[in-house]
Parts: structure tokens; C-alpha cells; sequence
């Protein structure tokens, strides 16, 4: 269902292709993409290790698909990206109550909520390491930043 | 105008007497209170109110003078426009009926409590308390005929829970509502005082932090006060979860996972056996929802704590000495048995040695009972609840079998040592019953038409070749066919979830919950509509009674129709738990 990467080659020709257009989209950057079951390493009971492809692709452009989980508002600039379409709303548990798979999008502006029935694709820059969202509290492992997303 | 004025003066009569009647007093009215176990009292009035007005008094006496504590008055609550009087860790050492009075002007309120002791002596030196998270009727039954199956009408074999000698209805009713939620339940059965919906171990006051409302003392800090006893905590979800905290912790807010881990481990129950590891971890680590950097197994390890980390471990760990163990499984809840056992779904790929509660609760008696004084053990089959909820009622019905051979593992203990009570229960029901069967044999691909009911129901067709209790699948030709009487709107599909559990709503850009399209091109699914509240996610807990069980000594006391906080008396009675049993 998810696309697990680029062959070199076919990155190569990507980043190419994003080179040329970046005098018309300077925020856009080839992006490589990535899938939820690629995300750590190992998940034990003592926690979670980032995969090498995070760690290598940290600060980098990606691309993932997945659900879009409901946000405290229908305009919102950022939301969490979860693999199967989650029953939760993530502010009005607390993130407590979230499984570990799960990614955080910060957009770089507001977009309209998409259909939780259906598959978006995000694009953006990818951070890691936990780091608390100073206004809601929400702490995160994996975020990407500069984000947009489109239906897929 | 006249008239007007005449008018607004009858109205600001008639708000002064409702006010009258606003102010609140916790422990609140008909309250029953174990004699000499720590609790805080508060006083809400409606509005400000001036100290010199106010006078609040326990049978008659000034409060300072009854209680032998400092009353404390508050003008202005924080973020309330009201006043308060607390008067923190009162307790009453004289068995007896209390009657407090509070007064601030016209406002006035009474309540009265009832103190108890309990008799000189322990009747049982062990109690293991059993409790399925949401076990309702339909659970039961249908456990018995998928484990043991069913021939002309008669039950082909019983489960544990079957032979147990005495049971009582439970009421489960809330402070504020006549429904319900895990926190308020199992922390009536824990503390023997009913509270608010998402509160444990204290009454829910009006301001907005979760962790300064009244408190009372919960089972666990009895058994510390007065008792030598080891306490035991075996659940399937994870440990800061509702039910398991309500032996430890003190909130409003059952959210407060991290720091009713703490609550936890200030308490230090011997046997600790569960998920949440990821509220022990320290925030660097990533996994952690904690928010500072306490590490929390650490902690245990240096308290000299036996750790084990999967079933294994869990096993070699039964061999240590020293009584103390800290089995953590998973960094959220344990998976349901069908995923684990089965089908391999879930999160059984990350965490695949996950221990069952049957195998828990062996490892937690072998270390509990080195204890000459005794022990308390409470047993949490979490999944019960936890799939009840988004109606997957085979996930449910397996994870109750489980929960009932960790009846019998309770119960074979106690054949070896009878002086152990055993209460098996739940803490709420759910709105689900049984009405026949699913067979997929009918004609057709309508699968609605293939619901049996009545004399059409015939019986199931599961098979236990390898007689381990469970059916050897569950996706069998003839089912039974559980329907839950409420929940969002969400596709029926007439068979069993082999794929994981259940989702059957998501919520969408207006925040209701619609049915997940995931199931949609299931052949046959059938579009349900709900009937609750469409910002509801997935089925709610019922009303309705839960069916006590208990075996051993004290066990007489339950009978006939029991408040949910009356269970906790009779545990304190059983235990003694009015006497200093320590030097």
C-alpha cells in the first residue's frame, strides 16, 4: 500500500527534477519517502530506537501517507499522521493514550481537514527527537515540519 | 414597574433558598468511613462567604474540637468565586453516626456518615480479588459455550467462575450520574467511597486541578497502615490504567498516568505485573510519556525488585526469592489472547513474548504467598472492557475465558489455603447481549438473513480438539451473535475481526464519528446506525448491575443488592482491617 522508497537512481532523477523547478518552489526539495513500519529500529518494553532510515533521513525532505487523525479545529496547522484511522482524538485525550506510531505534522499553513476515511499523503521536513508543542503540551518522537499534505 | 420589581424580588427569594441547598460537604451524605483510615473533608459554598459567618460542626461539636484537626477556611477558591473550609486528614477512631452541619449565613447543609469498625479478628489471611473490566452477562455465557460448548440446551462443561458459592448484584452508579466509568467503580470497590466519573480515591471538587480534591485512603494504604500483608497487581493493560490505579492513586483525573505511577511506586506493591512501561521510562528515552526524568524501574531494581520484561523472564523470575517483582510486558496494554494466542494481529510483532493474565497470576502467587502475614492480590483482565468497547465481541469473549482460568489458578490456590477469600466480578457492564447465531450454511449472500434466531439459532459449531478451553478458531460456520444494544454508526459484518481489532467509527472534520469505511466492502456488511450521541467513538458502558462472586471465608457477607462501595467493608471486615495487626 505504502511505497517503501526510491530506488537511487529514480532519487537521483527526482532530486534532479527538484533541483531545476527550485527557482519556482524554493520551499520544495526532492522528497524521499518513508512508511510507518520503517519508522523505529526496535520497540521493546525499555523503549524505542529510530531506525537508520530516520537517523539518515533526519532534517531531510519526506514524503508518507497515511490517516489523518482529527484536529482541534477544522483550519489547523497541525495534526497527527497515524497508519490505520484512529477513533481518538488527540486533544481531547491526552497524548497519553497514543500508540507510538505515530507522527506529528506541523503545516506550514493551515489546511482544511481531510476525511479521516481516506489516505493523504504529507510532504515536509522531517525531525526527530521528543520535543513538547509549547501550546498544547503534546509531546512527540517524530515530527514533520514545513508540511503540506494532499488527498491521495 | 411596580409590578416588575414585585417580581424580580419573588425570583431573588427563590435563588437565595436554592442556593441555600448548593453548598456540597465531602465526604458527602451517607458516606461509610473504615474507623481511624485518613480522610480529607471539604466544604463548597455556593458563593463567597465571610469566615466569621461560617461554622461548621460534627455532631454538634465545633468541627476543630470534634475532629481534632485545624479547619481551614478559604475566601476565594483558586478560579472559583466561592468560598471553601477543608480540614485535611481527619479520622474518626469511634464506630458511630456523624452528623456535620455546615453553615455560612443562610446557607446551610447537613450530611451524616457512618463510621465502622471491623471485628477483632481476621476471618481470611489472603484476599484475591478478580475483576474482568466490563464484564456483563453476555460475557459469561458466551465465554461457557465457546469454551465448553452446549448440547440440547445443557452447558457441556462449567467454567471457574460457575461454582463460585455466593454472589450479589452490584450497583455502579456514579456521585453525578446514574452511569459510570472504571475509574469510579473499581475505586469504590478499592476505597469503599463512590466518586465522580474519571475520579480515583477522592471526591470530586469544583476546582481545576486534578490533584487537590478531598481524598480517602485506599485498600492498599489500609493494608500499609494496619497490616504486614504483600499486595499484588496483575493486569493485562497498562498499570496507570483506571482499574489496576484505583488500589494506589488519588485524582480526578484518570488521565494523570505518569504521576499515579508514582502514586504507585510510593506504595510499593510487591508484585507489579502489567503494561505502561512507558510511564516508567525517563523522558529522554524515546517510548517515554513521562514528563521528567525520574527512571522508574530503576527505582524498583534499587528496592530490590525481580524484573522481567517477557514471559520468559517472567518464568525465570518465578524462581527468585525475594517477593518483590516488576514484570513490565508492554509500553502500552497487553494485546487480547485471540491476537496474542491466534492470530498474531495487534502488536504482537513488536512485542511478542507478552506473558497472559493466567501465567501472571501464577507468577504473582508463588512470590505473594512467601508471605507469613498474608497478602492481597487483585487480578485485572482489561481486554474484557477494552474490546467490548469497539464492539469486538470475540476479542471480548476470549479475553474472558482467560480471565476464567485465571479463576481457576485463584481458586486451585485456595484449595491449598483456605483461609483466602475470592472475589470474582466487574466493575460496569456493557450494553451487549447474545440473541443466537450467524450461520454461514443459510442460502445466500444477504448476511442479515443468515442471523439465527429462536429455534433457528440451533448451536455453535466451535471445536476445542487440543482441549486448552479456547476454540481452536473462532471463525467457525455456525457463531454466536453478539449485538451491542448501543454505539456510533459503524458496519456490522457478521463475522469475527481476523485482520485486528475493531475500529467502527473515525471521526470526521465536524467531529462526529461516522462508520469506518474499512469494513464497508466486507461482503454483507450492513450499515448500523447509532443511537448515541455522534461525538461518541464507540460503544458505552451500561447501567446495569454486575453479578458478584465470591468463595472462602467472609464471603457470606455478600448477598442480595450491594452498593459497589459496600464491597470494600466487606474486605475491611474479612481482613480486620479496623485492627492494628503490626507491632
Amino acid at each position: 500500500m505504502i511505497s517503501t522508497g526510491f530506488s537511487r537512481r529514480q532519487a537521483l532523477t527526482v532530486m534532479g527534477g527538484a533541483a531545476l523547478s527550485l527557482t519556482l518552489h524554493p520551499t520544495r526539495a526532492a522528497a524521499q519517502t518513508i512508511a510507518f513500519d520503517e519508522l523505529y529500529g526496535k520497540i521493546s518494553v525499555l523503549g524505542l530506537t529510530f531506525s537508520d532510515k530516520v537517523l539518515a533521513l533526519k532534517g531531510e525532505r519526506v514524503a508518507m501517507r497515511g490517516f489523518m487523525a482529527p484536529p482541534l479545529k477544522a483550519e489547523a496547522d497541525f495534526f497527527v499522521l497515524t497508519e490505520i484511522p484512529m477513533a481518538l482524538c488527540p486533544f481531547c485525550s491526552s497524548d497519553a493514550d497514543w500508540p507510538d506510531d505515530i507522527i506529528v505534522v506541523y503545516l506550514d499553513r493551515a489546511q482544511t481537514f481531510e476525511q479521516a476515511n481516506g489516505i493523504i499523503e504529507v510532504s515536509g521536513t522531517l525531525e526527530v527527537g521528543s520535543w513538547t508543542d509549547p501550546e498544547t503540551g503534546f509531546v512527540s518522537l517524530l515530527r514533520i515540519v514545513g508540511a503540506n499534505f494532499s488527498a491521495v | 414597574m411596580r409590578g416588575l420589581l414585585a417580581i424580580l424580588t419573588a425570583t431573588t427569594v427563590l435563588a437565595t433558598s436554592m442556593t441555600a441547598s448548593a453548598t456540597t460537604i465531602f465526604p458527602l451524605d451517607r458516606a461509610t468511613i473504615l474507623t481511624s483510615s485518613p480522610f480529607d473533608v471539604k466544604v463548597e459554598f455556593d458563593g463567597v462567604v465571610s469566615a466569621d459567618d461560617v461554622s461548621v460542626t460534627v455532631n454538634g461539636k465545633p468541627a476543630a474540637e470534634a475532629l481534632g484537626k485545624d479547619v481551614r477556611f478559604i475566601e476565594r477558591e483558586d478560579g472559583v468565586e466561592a468560598s471553601a473550609v477543608r480540614i485535611d486528614g481527619v479520622l474518626i477512631a469511634e464506630p458511630g453516626t456523624y452528623t456535620v452541619v455546615a453553615k455560612a449565613g443562610a446557607e446551610e447543609k447537613s450530611v451524616t456518615w457512618e463510621v465502622y469498625g471491623t471485628p477483632e479478628t481476621a476471618q481470611a489471611k489472603n484476599v484475591i480479588f478478580l475483576i474482568a473490566d466490563g464484564l456483563s452477562v453476555a460475557h459469561r455465557t458466551a465465554a461457557r459455550i465457546m469454551s465448553k460448548g452446549m448440547t440440547e440446551g445443557k452447558a457441556n462443561g462449567r467454567l471457574n467462575m460457575d461454582d463460585l458459592d455466593r454472589m450479589a448484584f452490584i450497583g455502579t452508579s456514579s456521585t453525578e450520574a446514574v452511569a459510570t466509568d472504571s475509574a469510579n467503580t473499581m475505586s469504590a470497590y478499592m476505597t469503599g467511597h463512590k466518586t465522580a466519573v474519571n475520579a480515583l480515591g477522592v471526591y470530586a471538587d469544583r476546582t481545576k486541578d486534578s490533584l487537590d480534591d478531598p481524598k480517602f485512603e485506599t485498600l492498599v494504604e489500609a493494608l500499609r497502615r494496619q497490616t504486614g500483608k504483600s499486595v499484588g497487581i496483575v493486569t493485562t493493560s497498562e498499570l496507570q490504567d483506571a482499574t489496576p490505579a484505583a488500589l494506589f492513586a488519588h485524582t480526578r483525573r484518570r488521565a494523570d498516568k505518569a504521576e499515579i505511577n508514582t502514586m504507585i511506586y510510593d506504595l510499593k506493591p510487591e508484585v507489579i505485573l502489567g503494561g505502561g512501561s512507558a510511564y516508567f521510562l525517563p523522558q529522554a528515552t524515546p517510548g517515554s510519556k513521562r514528563k521528567d526524568d525520574i527512571d522508574h524501574i530503576k527505582l524498583y531494581q534499587d528496592a530490590g525488585y525481580t524484573f522481567a520484561t517477557t514471559a520468559g523472564e517472567l518464568a525465570a523470575a518465578s524462581g527468585s526469592n525475594t517477593g518483590k517483582l516488576l514484570g513490565l510486558f508492554h509500553t502500552g496494554n497487553l494485546d487480547t489472547t485471540l491476537d496474542r494466542e491466534f492470530l498474531k494481529k495487534g502488536t504482537v510483532d513488536k512485542f511478542p513474548e507478552q506473558p497472559g493474565l493466567v501465567a501472571m497470576t501464577e507468577a504473582a502467587l508463588g512470590q505473594l504467598a512467601k508471605n507469613a502475614e498474608g497478602f492481597v492480590l487483585v487480578v485485572e483482565a482489561a481486554n474484557v472492557d477494552k474490546m467490548s468497547h469497539p464492539l469486538d465481541w470475540d476479542r471480548a469473549v476470549v479475553d474472558t475465558i482467560e480471565f476464567d482460568k485465571a479463576v481457576g489458578v485463584a481458586r486451585e490456590f485456595a484449595e491449598k489455603n483456605p483461609d483466602t477469600l475470592i472475589v470474582v466480578t466487574g466493575d460496569h457492564t456493557h450494553g451487549v447481549s447474545i440473541i443466537g447465531t450467524v450461520d454461514d450454511e443459510k442460502e445466500g449472500m444477504d448476511m442479515r438473513e443468515k442471523v439465527g434466531t429462536y429455534a433457528d439459532a440451533g448451536f455453535p459449531n466451535y471445536v476445542d480438539e487440543n482441549g486448552d478451553g479456547y476454540p481452536d478458531r473462532v471463525d467457525v460456520s455456525r457463531r454466536l451473535f453478539l449485538a451491542a444494544n448501543n454505539g456510533p454508526d459503524h458496519y456490522e459484518t457478521f463475522r469475527p475481526k481476523l485482520d485486528g481489532p475493531f475500529v467502527p467509527a473515525i471521526q470526521d472534520e465536524n467531529k462526529k464519528y461516522i462508520a469506518n469505511e474499512a469494513y464497508k466492502d466486507v461482503p454483507g456488511a450492513v450499515l448500523v446506525e447509532g443511537n448515541i450521541p455522534r461525538d461518541g467513538d464507540t460503544g458505552v458502558h451500561a447501567v446495569d448491575d454486575v453479578v458478584l462472586q465470591a468463595t472462602g471465608p467472609g464471603s457470606e457477607r455478600f448477598k442480595g443488592y450491594m452498593e459497589q462501595s459496600d464491597v470494600y467493608r466487606v474486605i475491611a471486615e474479612t481482613l480486620a482491617l479496623g485492627v492494628k495487626q503490626t507491632q
